[in-house]
């Protein structure tokens, strides 16, 4: 009676690869931004004023993709970027599933009064226009790293509270939590190593797409000159600036939006294939 | 012999009061099996679940006593209860594809109601684990114990499922239809099994069931369940040959038989249903529900 179910092997796809690339590639430019970086991403040089990038036969050694209308090298600041743009994934992602999967796991799985005070909360709370709700939020904050991360968690976590709430649910009436209950442990122990095992596939996937719209929010953010001051460089206000100059020297829009974008669709695709990897339910 | 699990009177309702179990007595006694007969929806699983303190959040159980080892466990507080059960009785449930954590190794699975309930030491438990294993006839038991439930058949999982819930040695065992989510040849094994296991074991079990050909294969007693209420209560033996109540009557006409398995499909008659209906509602007058 041996089973070869167990001998099934998952190979780490496409999609996996690519996205971990990316982000590694990412990573690594930003740890080593002052190696990588050709330029000084804050210095101006008027005469070097919006040079083409590389292919062009007028562009200039060391502005690999063109420079900015005060002369500032496109892709140093891409990679200076790179370090807010992580750095507000990573953390406001990983804060926001915290208080949103707490939250949604206690809903989920205790329901009686504690599901119906925080659903009734997440209700309220998606009721408020998002981009609104956070450009307020930093309006009183006042602009900077922390008051990003705090406006993209207070706007977020009800995303993973619903999902994840809606999963232990699913999760709580299966027989081997009524299994771990008459074996005698509490409720909250069961919670933890029954119910918290299961949803946590969903909470990566979940987390991952929350980067990425972490990396979105602040280029919103950035774009209506609202994250950190204008000296550091963002992708967002990248895109911001860029825009004055779009026919002049579309470079500058052009290109900090590509690595948005890439950036973006490798976290949710991250997600995505470490779901199809690891999720022991999955086949 | 006094009966290890003695449920008297139990009343089960909804929270707003439509009844589900209709002041349900029954007895299993140590080392023996009961079976709990009925329809769908006749509440059979309910007896199970208001003994080991599962029952669903919508329902609550009214009234009634469920003494278990001398001690009726409704006048204990929660956590005391819990405990008592924990230490006394184990549950093989009816889909083994969801009794098991999908996430986790099985050999943990086992080996932590050892740690929990017992209190013995992680590696003695895991010798006990690899031992179980072997006794229901699991094929590279070490193998298995490091596996996830995913990759194992419906048939090894609710073997698994046997094993753990003897582990711990439990004095009763409920077990709430093991057989109906598996395919007809795995069931006969699976029946099998559970029998040796509560013989060789010595515990008492009782065994929920809508197939009266189970109940005749494995149960020492059993009750018929009607609508939440006990319509008959008996031994096996007398039972199948001079069922008292017409329900039970009228359920073993209904059983096909080998000789003649098409021309005996009879149905329940209206006029029995009828009878049993007046019945159970007599009985809600009387309680008052």
């Amino acid at each position: 009676m041996r089973d070869a179910r167990g001998d099934i092997k998952r190979p780490i796809g496409l999609r996996l690869w690519l996205s971990g690339g990316w982000l590694t590639l990412l990573a690594l430019a930003a740890i080593f931004a002052p190696l990588i970086a050709p330029q000084d991403p804050l210095a101006q040089d008027l005469f070097t004023s919006r040079l083409p990038p590389f292919w062009d036969s007028k562009a200039e050694a060391g502005y690999w993709l063109g420079s900015d209308s005060l002369g500032r090298d496109v892709l140093s600041r891409i990679v200076y970027g790179a370090r807010l743009a992580l750095i507000v994934a990573l953390v406001a992602g990983t804060l926001t599933c915290l208080v949103g999967g707490t939250l949604g796991l206690i809903a989920g799985y205790f329901r009686g009064w504690p599901d119906r005070i925080i659903s009734r909360f997440v209700d309220i709370w998606m009721a408020f226009p998002p981009v609104l709700f956070a450009i307020l939020l930093i309006a009183v904050l006042g602009p900077g790293l922390i008051s990003i991360i705090i406006a993209i968690v207070v706007i977020d976590w009800t995303r993973f509270a619903r999902v994840i709430r809606a999963e232990a649910m699913s999760q709580g009436v299966m027989d081997y939590v009524a299994s771990a209950q008459v074996a005698g442990r509490g409720r909250f122990g069961t919670m933890i190593t029954e119910i918290l095992p299961n949803v946590l596939p969903t909470m990566v996937a979940l987390l991952t797409l929350e980067m990425g719209i972490a990396v979105i929010v602040e280029a919103i953010l950035s774009f209506v000159n609202l994250s950190i001051s204008t000296d550091s460089p963002t992708w967002g206000g990248m895109i911001s600036e860029g825009r004055t100059s779009v026919h002049q020297a579309w470079w500058v829009l052009v290109f900090p939006l590509i690595t948005l974008f890439l950036t973006v669709l490798s976290f949710s695709q991250l997600g995505e294939g470490l779901k199809d990897r690891f999720d022991p339910v999955l086949r | 012999m006094k009966p290890y699990l003695s449920i008297r009177n139990l009343c089960v309702t909804l929270k707003h009061g439509a009844p589900i179990l209709r002041s349900v007595t029954l007895d299993v006694s140590a080392g023996q099996v009961h079976g709990l007969v009925g329809e769908s929806g006749a509440g059979k699983s309910m007896i199970g679940k208001a003994v080991l303190g599962t029952l669903p959040r919508a329902l609550h159980i009214r009234s009634g006593e469920i003494w278990l080892d001398g001690v009726d466990l409704l006048t204990l507080p929660l956590q005391e209860r819990r405990k008592r059960i924990g230490a006394t009785a184990a549950l093989i449930p009816q889909d083994p594809l969801t009794a098991l954590n999908p996430s986790r190794r099985i050999g943990p699975q086992i080996t932590k109601r050892l740690v929990d309930i017992l209190g013995w030491h992680k590696n003695a438990a895991e010798d006990r684990a690899l031992d179980l294993l072997a006794e229901v006839h699991i094929p590279d038991p070490s193998r298995v114990m490091r596996s996830y439930p995913h990759e194992l058949s419906g048939g090894m999982r609710q073997r698994i499922l046997i094993a753990s819930a003897f582990a711990a040695e439990p004095k009763l065992i409920i077990a709430d239809e093991p057989t109906t989510a598996l395919d007809v040849t795995v069931q006969k094994q699976i029946l099998r099994l559970i029998a040796d296991m509560q013989a060789r074991h010595g515990t008492a079990l009782l065994f929920v069931t809508h197939d009266l050909g189970v109940v005749s294969k494995v149960c020492d007693t059993l009750s018929v369940l009607y609508a939440g209420k006990v319509v008959e209560d008996a031994r096996m033996q007398r039972f199948f040959m001079r069922p008292v109540h017409p329900y039970s009557a009228a359920l073993l006409a209904a059983t096909p038989t080998y000789t003649n398995p098409t021309g005996s499909l009879k149905p329940v008659p209206a006029t029995v249903i009828e009878d049993v209906e007046t019945e159970v509602q007599q009985h809600d007058m009387r309680a008052g529900l």
